[in-house]
């Protein structure tokens, strides 16, 4: 089937396609047409859609609802992201399977409610407190809205973690061809349930980082808590020992696969001297530069980040040597670079913007030419 | 007739049951039995706090059960005693 | 002679590993748990389905002490995180058991909400006038004048009528109890169980470590005593005239007991409607 979907539209139906079927979430520009897609749709397939107080409770709400069962998710934007961040930690901490969206605008504060920013990719990694790690994808375009919408739920299903989908302002407004599969050809993942009886399930106990999960009703009787807490569920606040144990295999059940989940789009990579590294809207400018400074005999490439977290040290820290020099291009002041320059070893070099617009073509291409030419 | 049919009523009867390691000695239990039946012990439990015990004349607990309602710490409860009337 | 036991029949429902719980001796949140477990034990609710969410503070302990589902959730979004859950699954009774603080100060937003949307769960609030877990701190239940670690010279605020603020957010069952109104408490609390849309039970608790001690009740005895004499019991009042100060008479019963279709009911007539 092909539509004809603005990004916005294209996540919620990738939302649904992937089994969503609880949606919370609080008005916010340039996110809101995902929360009204879902108000339409999700009635029509049995599901719940909630418009709550605000994003806190939006957030809360879909944590519940997963643990309720349900494929859950909410879609906010930078503001929205700061204030759901507490209870993104206690999905974490808890190891709730759940999707955030968040359509990046400019910020910092307020800032351009309806102009494109790239600059919560620190926030969606971090953005919480304490010791965690999240999985973060950023699409370019409606039909990868739609695909990583779906993506992002069968990873949060298999790694019961939440998974914040990086969408911006202009590939969320961006309408464009979208191929929907149909329903058979459309993987979909399942969180793993316990197999044994409930006198013997230990809940927060993994053989491969990522415990079974038994959902309330289900006869488990689970205690979940955002405390630090054992095997058992149960709360051991003053066992740095219990802790040790716990934030360590919270973080290594995503950074021991990084390798599974590195998603990263190379473009003209096979002679490449110089790599530009991009993601989002922006690199679809990225691409246009790149395609004209090879036309013009440089041997540049592109790299377009799929998946932003995990961040894809093995895989820069190989090509580090191969490829001279590393220009980042994003919608902020430099946030991805300090990730490549991290990885690569070397002064990576930046062509930031600080929201509002993306790149030109001709700027990409302009300092393309600066690099590679030592100017 | 039945209101003048002499026949002495038997008030119901509980047994008492305390967790005596559980208490903390808060004398809710004390305080607010209605047949003041149950009194602080002199001896110490595990946690260092007095549990309470019976007083001497134990058959007026009447079983209402107050004193396992009020308890914070699951600590006591009562079994009411089948009436035999015979 | 009393007789020694090992076991409490209603252990069943508490995770026993756990007990005893960290409460302080002559805290009033024992006996509210004590008087739910009572209520459990005298309801047919199924424990499968009997889902327990809480937030954060002493009361939000009380998850982590029920041998069912429970989650011990964020600070204030207990309401929201179950709302989330009963409307997943809507098999599921729903019961958030938090403090004063957690529920009106941070939480006050979502309590509002959810009792407006009447969302099918049954709210328990122990109001013990401040928040234990920290030290003893004025939250937004303490009475006027009285003192805590940060009103030292005496409460400036006006406190919140609890009842009043469900009853005019729409909640469908409006009760006060203390925990001394143990029998009461455990009547109203099946009432609250059995009936469908948001229920709310508001239960006036001792807090002696840090509450008490500083307003001349140093012991959970002194402010049950307090209870008994100041009690007075109204069923059917109009919440708003039943506020809380210091020395007054505490005001308790059940205030509202209403019909209105719940959040789930109305959307699955829609649901029906558009299919």
């Amino acid at each position: 089937m092909i539509k004809f979907y603005s990004g916005n539209i294209a996540c919620a139906e990738g939302a649904i396609a992937a089994g969503c079927r609880f949606f919370a979430g609080y008005p916010i520009t340039p996110s809101t047409e995902i929360a009204e897609h879902m108000a339409l749709r999700l009635p029509q397939v049995g599901g719940i859609f909630i418009q709550m107080e605000d994003e806190l409770a939006s957030m809360a709400a879909i944590l519940g609802a997963s643990w309720g069962g349900m494929k859950a998710m909410t879609a906010t934007s930078g503001p929205g992201l700061s204030l759901m961040q507490e209870n993104i930690g206690l999905g974490a901490m808890t190891e709730t399977p759940c999707v955030v969206v968040d359509v990046q605008r400019a910020g910092p504060s307020t800032g351009m409610p309806t102009l494109i920013g790239q600059a919560d990719v620190m926030q969606a990694r971090w953005g919480s407190h304490g010791d965690y790690e999240i999985i973060a994808l950023s699409p370019s375009s409606p039909q990868e809205c739609f695909d990583l919408t779906i993506k992002s739920f069968n990873l949060a299903e298999e790694y019961r973690v939440p998974v914040i989908l990086l969408m911006d302002e202009s590939v969320s407004h961006m309408s464009e061809k979208v191929i929907i599969p149909p329903k058979e050809k459309i993987k979909i993942v399942e969180r793993k349930k316990p197999k044994v009886k409930p006198s013997e399930y230990l809940p927060f106990k993994a053989d491969d980082y990522v415990p079974p999960m038994a959902c309330a009703g289900e006869g488990y009787a689970v205690h979940v808590t955002g405390l630090t807490h054992d095997e058992k569920g149960y709360p051991q606040a003053t066992s740095p020992e219990v802790q040790e144990k716990l934030v360590r295999r919270l973080c290594d059940k995503i950074r021991k696969n990084e390798r599974k989940l590195r998603d990263i789009e190379e473009f003209e990579m096979e002679d490449a001297k110089l790599a530009i590294v991009s993601f989002g809207t922006t690199a679809r400018s990225c691409k246009a530069a790149v395609k004209r400074a090879r036309k013009r005999g440089y041997k540049v490439g592109l790299i377009r980040l799929r998946t932003i977290w995990p961040f894809a040290d093995e895989y820069f820290e190989k090509i580090a040597n191969e490829i001279k020099q590393f220009v980042v291009v994003e919608v902020n002041y430099g946030q991805i670079k300090l990730e490549v320059e991290r990885c690569v070893g070397k002064k990576v070099h930046l062509l930031p913007k600080m929201g509002g617009e993306i790149h030109k073509p001709e700027e990409i291409y302009k300092k393309i030419k600066e690099v590679y030419n030592g100017n | 007739m039945k209101y003048w049919v002499k026949e002495e009523l038997k008030p119901p009867h509980g047994k008492v049951y305390i967790i005596k390691d559980r208490c903390k000695g808060c004398g809710f239990c004390i305080d607010f039995c209605p047949q003041q039946v149950l009194q602080e012990s002199e001896e110490f439990n595990a946690k260092g706090y007095h549990p309470p015990k019976l007083v001497e004349n134990e058959k007026k607990c009447i079983g209402c059960g107050f004193c396992s309602l009020v308890c914070p710490e699951f600590a006591i409860y009562i079994e009411k005693e089948e009436e035999k009337n015979d | 002679m009393e007789i020694e036991a090992e076991t409490h029949p209603l252990d069943k429902y508490l995770r026993t590993d756990r007990i005893p719980h960290i409460w302080c001796p002559g805290c009033g949140l024992g006996t509210v748990l004590n008087c739910f477990l009572h209520a459990l034990e005298e309801s047919d609710i199924d424990l499968k389905n009997l889902a327990i969410v809480s937030g954060i503070g002493c009361t939000g302990r009380v998850a982590g002490y029920l041998n069912v589902d429970s989650y011990h959730t964020t600070h204030g979004r207990a309401i929201p995180f179950a709302t989330g859950l009963k409307l997943a699954n809507p098999k599921l009774k729903v019961v958030v058991f938090s403090g004063d603080g957690d529920l009106f100060a941070i939480g006050g937003n979502h309590f509002i909400h959810a009792a407006r949307r009447n969302i099918d769960m049954t709210v328990i609030c122990v109001n013990n006038y401040n928040y234990g877990m920290t030290g003893g701190q004025l939250g937004p239940t303490t009475p006027l004048e009285a003192k805590t670690t940060t009103s030292p010279y005496g409460n400036v605020e006006h406190p919140f009528n609890l009842c009043h603020v469900a009853a005019a957010s729409g909640a469908v069952y409006v009760a006060r109890w203390t925990a001394l109104h143990v029998r009461r408490l455990k009547e109203s609390m099946k009432e609250a169980l059995n009936k469908k849309g948001f229920t709310f039970i508001e239960v006036i608790a001792s807090c002696p470590t840090t509450y008490g001690r500083r307003n001349k009740m140093p012991t959970g005895l002194d402010t049950m005593r307090y209870y008994k004499e100041k009690s007075v019991i109204k069923h059917g009042i109009d919440p708003s005239e039943a506020d809380i100060e210091i020395g007054g008479d505490i005001i308790v019963g059940k205030f509202v007991d209403i019909e209105k279709p719940t959040f789930d009911e109305i959307l699955k007539k829609l649901e029906e409607k558009i299919k």
